[in-house]
């Protein structure tokens, strides 16, 4: 018994070095974020004499908050572009008769194994070539399309298991296959609906290379390339940029606080990074 | 029956139009453009046959890049895969109590944060002069072991490659904590019933009940060190002195500011046959039994 609590406390003490280790440098960002550029520069280990609010106030009206109303917009447009076309083509796949359905779910599953960066210059000329260069489109439709595979792998496993009676009693009510998909699909399948949500949402908010090669104007920027330009846009006001990280990384946390259960099986079902 | 003659093709073609257009012509076209010469304003193209190739196996930037890459994907498996799973052992097991949920919350934490967002944040930590790292050394009495973390070329990588470890070791460790959870009481009753302890129960339960999961987690972090990107181009853009330079950031500086976009497309062709192949690895093994 004695040796059992021994052992609690030991591993008890190595958790709490790991999470001072993880919690440490957050508070120190939160801290210097609330400080004057001298007083940074004097001690960084300090406490701020007095908390500068203004420095959030600053990083976002210095940019943030347009970075962040495109990330809103390219997400909100990507998660429902990317669900509603995702869980068609899914649905569609699973209840089709077609021959050809196994050879086109095979090509959807490869679509998974591409990295993005591969196509990464050709999508640079096609998008100039398309007029959508600089444009807000020029992320969301590759986001979209980089990202359908995925959710059509994960929703088609889920229609699978969907049973068929409920579809045929909806089609003996009269309702056509587009009400039944709208009505009576969609509706029961918003676990799967969410999962990929969440995860095409993770996506967007983190993504880098495209938004990067892709938008050059200021005005169309996301979140976190916004953020990186801040490093030489003010390279003299550090404490203003740490405040911008801290408004930058606060959407993410809301989401999984608010649907922390989800976001782990969403997690656990996609088995990728972002 | 009216049902099985419905027409599902209204439903199928958007999402394979997107894909084939935004995802399949362009991988493919790389392939054609990593054969020419072609610069980004204008569409003249010389071809140059396989010489791109060539080049690549003969520059050394590139064999930088992908020694950075390899070591990155060996310290990664290791201590997000490795140390994840005793971590994830260790809140599953009695041990860790009442705070097993608020250890988990906070390891998980890092993730939760973008990549960019991390990656400034441990610019100034790094930062020689008012950076947390030297500061905490220096109060601590270990003024001799501060380095210019990002900025010394055999250290720089290292430090990137910590902090991604900062960074995912959590993510990794609730992956394998949702396999964990996921085997049968039963069988660690079983193990008690034949008197084993709590390390012959991860030797010999755990660990075999969640193959599959430490499988794709290692290939995952695989994949995920070859796309590495992000980091490298907010911290050091590859320097110094290229000593940081990455698959990704190569192509990346190769296309886009030294302008040789031939060059870069083949640089892309590698990078494909890595991941191709270690994607393949993981949907055979997703295939072979859920983690």
């Amino acid at each position: 018994m004695k040796k059992n609590t021994a052992w609690k406390i030991l591993i008890n003490m190595f958790f709490l070095v790991l999470v001072a280790m993880i919690i440490y440098p957050m508070f120190w960002l939160i801290l210097n974020s609330l400080k004057s550029n001298a007083e940074l520069y004097d001690n960084s280990l300090a406490f701020p004499i007095k908390a500068l609010w203004g420095n959030y106030k600053r990083a976002w009206d210095v940019g943030l908050s347009t970075y962040f109303f495109n990330s809103i917009l390219i997400s909100s447009i990507t998660i429902a572009a990317t669900v509603f076309l995702g869980a068609a083509c899914a649905y569609g796949l699973v209840r089709s008769k077609s021959k050809y359905k196994d050879i086109i779910f095979f090509m959807i599953l490869g679509g998974l194994l591409l990295s993005p960066q591969v196509a990464l210059i050709s999508l640079y000329k096609l998008l100039a070539a398309f007029n959508m260069y600089n444009t807000r489109w020029a992320l969301i439709i590759p986001y979209i399309a980089f990202r359908l595979p995925f959710a059509i792998f994960l929703m088609r496993s889920y229609f699978l298991s969907f049973p068929i009676e409920l579809e045929e009693a909806a089609y003996i009510d009269g309702y056509s296959t587009f009400q039944t998909f709208i009505k009576i699909v969609l509706p029961i399948s918003r676990p799967i609906l969410s999962s990929t949500a969440i995860m095409t949402a993770i996506f967007v908010w983190n993504e880098f290379l495209f938004a990067l090669v892709f938008i050059e104007d200021k005005s169309k920027m996301t979140v976190p390339i916004g953020l990186s330009n801040f490093k030489d846009a003010l390279s003299t006001d550090w404490t203003v940029l740490l405040a911008g990280i801290v408004i930058s990384s606060i959407p993410m946390l809301i989401l999984y606080l608010l649907m922390q259960k989800n976001f782990i099986k969403a997690l656990a079902a996609g088995s990728v990074k972002g | 029956m009216k049902f099985g003659k419905k027409n599902y093709w209204l439903y199928i073609l958007p999402a394979i139009l997107l894909i084939g257009t935004f995802v399949y012509v362009p991988i493919i076209q790389n392939f054609y453009f990593s054969l020419f010469k072609m610069n980004s304003y204008t569409d003249e193209k010389i071809f140059v046959g396989l010489s791109h190739y060539v080049r690549i196996f003969k520059d050394d930037v590139f064999y930088t890049s992908l020694k950075n890459n390899i070591t990155y994907a060996l310290i990664s498996v290791i201590c997000q895969v490795g140390l994840g799973t005793v971590l994830a052992i260790l809140i599953e097991s009695k041990l860790t109590g009442r705070l097993r949920n608020f250890y988990r919350n906070v390891l998980f934490m890092p993730s939760l944060i973008s990549v960019t967002a991390v990656g400034l944040l441990w610019y100034f930590i790094y930062n020689p002069n008012v950076g947390m790292l030297n500061a905490l050394l220096t109060k601590i009495g270990l003024e001799n072991l501060t380095h210019a973390w990002l900025a010394e070329p055999n250290v720089a990588i290292y430090s990137i490659i910590a902090m991604s470890q900062w960074q995912y070791t959590g993510y990794i460790m609730v992956l394998i904590l949702v396999a964990i959870q996921k085997i049968p009481q039963e069988l660690f009753e079983a193990a008690e019933i034949d008197g084993a302890n709590g390390i012959q129960k991860s030797l010999f339960v755990i660990i075999p009940n969640i193959k599959e999961m430490l499988l794709v987690t290692s290939v995952i972090t695989v994949i995920g060190a070859f796309k590495l990107f992000t980091e490298i181009y907010v911290m050091t853009m590859g320097g110094p002195y290229n000593t940081t330079q990455v698959l990704g950031t190569y192509l990346y500086q190769s296309a886009f500011m030294f302008d040789e976009m031939g060059y870069a497309s083949a640089i892309a062709v590698i990078i494909f046959t890595i991941t191709f192949t270690a994607s393949i690895i993981q949907i055979r093994m997703a295939k072979s039994g859920k983690g």
